[in-house]
């Protein structure tokens, strides 16, 4: 059965409490704590960071914890600008990018921040994401011709056709989505998610890929695409303002298509 | 998390496309669109019926379209809930041989049901 409740060495404890002494403008953040090395369960520590000098994004926050308060803590970054993909983490509730997550906008309270639901967790805030990353390579995401290349120029694409590719280019694979979906939750060994479903249809509507009627065989499976039940976690929690579903119903349609009805 | 040998990649491919999923996803709306006017006229059907006596509800039972719309009614609910369970199946039991065994028994159950159903309309409608 799919399991709804944590195993035992997944339970998480109350961790440490790193007061901020002297600071005016506080705002804590209760951060999941986890690591292979030493045999303990998962717990939850609290940091106090002084607003005053710290900057405005969640992850500028939790940088000044790394450096000042706690070098143990272990997350991943780059580019702190919402195109690596990297700092994807669940913060107060939503799975969304820590660079361009403004702190104000956390609500009141405690901001929570833990690792993407559902993930095995490398350390930390750092989830393990081979299986994500094998999955997209599994769609083969690269343009299949079947003509051979033009010689002299690149294969051309009118601006109507290259319209289509909007709202779906701008995808980081950052894995929000994907993780913000309880079928990929329950499912995730076959399911593909909305991150690698919505990867799937930019290659299938590229007028310049030659290579659909095997892409649509590829996907049309009760799992691999079919366990999309458009719950819309992934269009309501994608932080470039997606919407994967869209493009799963797409895909479905287009398999629709090409049968007698 | 990677005890195994394999490449991700070859776990992520696993058994492949089953290259089938579009009948049942179709099925389950048609049947859904076909339910929403059968279940209209069985409410429809039901209400003006309130205060009559058995034999009444008997003889518009056995009309001709009456009864056919009945038995398209019963078979139409039976197959649109086992494509349904089956989802529910298929999302949640993740033992195999339950899941199997559970698929099949839905299965059995529906139509022996939907079977039972008919064969009470035909013999309303063909009075015997």
């Amino acid at each position: 059965m799919a399991e709804f409740t944590l195993p035992k060495n997944s339970q998480i404890q109350a961790g440490k409490h790193f007061p901020a002494k002297g600071a005016k403008n506080v705002r804590t953040f209760k951060v999941y704590r986890w690591t292979p090395d030493d045999g303990q369960n998962p717990r939850t520590d609290t940091y106090e960071v002084d607003l005053d000098t710290c900057g405005p994004m969640v992850l500028d926050a939790l940088l000044k914890i790394k450096n000042e308060i706690d070098s143990t803590l272990s997350l991943r970054r780059s580019c702190r600008e919402g195109i690596c993909g990297s700092c994807a983490m669940n913060i107060a509730g939503t799975n969304t990018l820590a660079c361009t997550k403004a702190i104000e906008d956390c609500g009141s309270g405690t901001v929570n921040i833990y690792p993407l639901p559902h993930m095995p967790v490398v350390k930390d805030l750092v989830p393990d994401l081979t299986h994500f990353y094998a999955q997209f390579a599994s769609i083969k995401p690269w343009m299949r011709t079947q003509s051979p290349a033009p010689a002299d120029k690149e294969r051309l694409q009118s601006p109507e056709d290259r319209k289509k590719l909007d709202g779906l280019y701008e995808c980081i694979l950052c894995a929000c989505c994907s993780t913000s979906c309880p079928s990929y939750w329950w499912n995730g060994d076959r399911y593909l998610g909305p991150a690698i479903l919505l990867q799937a249809y930019r290659w299938i509507v590229d007028s310049r890929d030659e290579d659909t009627g095997a892409r649509l065989d590829d996907l049309e499976d009760p799992f691999k695409l079919y366990r999309c039940h458009t719950i819309m976690n992934c269009a309501r929690t994608c932080p470039k303002g997606l919407n994967p579903a869209k493009a799963i119903a797409e895909i479905k349609k287009l398999i629709v298509q090409r049968r007698s009805a | 998390m990677n005890k195994d040998l394999r490449n991700p990649l070859a776990r992520a491919r696993g058994l492949g496309s089953a290259k089938e999923g579009v009948s049942h996803w179709m099925l389950q709306r048609v049947t859904a669109l076909g339910l929403i006017f059968l279940t209209l006229w069985f409410i429809g059907t039901i209400l003006s019926l309130l205060h009559a006596d058995y034999a009444t509800a008997r003889a518009t039972l056995g009309k001709p379209w009456n009864a056919v719309l009945l038995i398209a009614l019963i078979v139409t609910m039976f197959r649109h809930a086992t494509l349904g369970l089956q989802v529910v199946i298929e999302d949640y039991v993740h033992t195999r041989w339950l899941e199997v065994a559970s698929l099949v028994i839905i299965k059995f159950i529906a139509v022996l049901a939907a079977l039972t159903g008919v064969l009470a309309v035909l013999r309303v409608a063909l009075g015997s």
